[in-house]
């Protein structure tokens, strides 16, 4: 549901850096999304095809490499991904974690003309 | 050609969110962002809260919803002031939005501000708005599974409160299960039981929070 602020924050600073280069036109953006942050992909690239008519970036695709969630366990040290339903540690059974990744959210690169 | 950024996309927001905990801390502020999913009860807890503290600390609201100003005249009736942010449709409040709503507060008479959050378990985990404590509101009618369903939510808070126990006799809810599956998201958070319509549970968590501001 706050994928329109994400994505015109995204698209500020994608165009902020297409302008500091110069590029004529922007092709693709990466991303690099945890999947704890519960951002859908679809509208993502949904928002942006609005918000890049008539600028350079018009007709950018977005590609999105998912971060699963992982957790190191402070009981033995073992780093997992998290199931859904499941954070205990599946080599201790510990239930206390620090979650480690999975809450990534930034632009990575873009790919321009 | 592939051009490196590496950026945070909600790295304005987290500027801003500096710049309002700056603000609050040099009016000796202490803020807490209070988020919950529609009728948990945020708007009763902050009710319940002024109640209980209004003797002892001066507090301030700032209400956050899409639209309406329906909380904000709720809490103005218990005669602190209070500052209505309308999103427009956005699902969270924004760090600019805190900014802007401090400007119209009395910044000078508050120790404490409640920030009552758009009603929704997913947005607003994400963005910080310079706060010193986040606290979530769960209900007892929105069932046990919710730590499951959100736990990017359930992981970023700092206290849980569980709202509306008086319903537990005719609800199916698991308070042991609840617990368990929150500690193991978040094994930081406090966790407190309280229903706003019966005043049970209140005291402990206003304890807490008046201890979380001496600390600060």
């Amino acid at each position: 549901m706050h994928e329109l602020a994400i994505t015109q924050n995204m698209f500020d600073i994608v165009l902020k850096k297409a302008e500091q280069v110069h590029a004529k036109k922007v092709t693709k953006i990466n991303l690099v999304i945890g999947e704890m942050t519960g951002v859908v992909s679809d509208s993502v690239q949904f928002y942006l095809d609005f918000m890049t008519k008539d600028t350079i970036a018009e007709g950018a695709v977005v590609s999105i490499k998912m971060v699963p969630a992982q957790a190191r366990c402070r009981n033995c040290n073992r780093t997992f991904e998290m199931q859904e339903y499941d954070w205990t540690c599946p080599n201790c059974q510990g239930n206390i974690i620090d979650v480690i990744a999975g809450k990534e959210l930034f632009v990575e690169s873009i790919e321009v003309d | 050609m592939e051009i490196k950024i590496l950026k945070d996309i909600l790295g304005a927001n987290e500027q801003i969110a500096q710049k309002n905990h700056e603000l609050l801390v040099s009016n000796k502020i202490f803020a807490v962002n209070i988020m919950a999913s529609p009728g948990a009860g945020k708007t009763s807890v902050v009710i319940q809260t002024i109640l209980a503290l209004k003797n002892k600390v001066r507090i301030g609201v700032i209400e956050g919803d899409i639209a309406s100003s329906i909380d904000a005249e709720t809490v103005a009736k218990e005669g602190v002031p209070v500052v209505q942010i309308n999103t427009g449709g956005e699902c969270h409040l924004e760090a600019n939005q805190l900014l802007n709503a401090l400007n119209n507060l009395p910044l000078a008479e508050i120790d404490l501000l409640l920030i009552e959050n758009v009603g929704n378990l997913v947005c607003p985990a994400e963005f910080n708005l310079g706060e010193h404590r986040k606290v979530l509101i769960a209900s007892v009618p929105e069932g046990d599974d919710k730590p499951f369903k959100y736990p990017l939510m359930f992981n970023t808070v700092d206290a849980v409160v569980l709202n509306k126990i008086d319903l537990l006799p005719y609800v199916k809810f698991n308070v042991v299960g609840f617990t368990k599956t929150v500690k193991n998201i978040n094994s930081k958070a406090e966790i407190f039981k309280v229903s706003c319509t019966t005043g049970e549970g209140i005291p402990a968590w206003t304890k807490w929070l008046t201890d979380q501001i001496k600390r600060r």
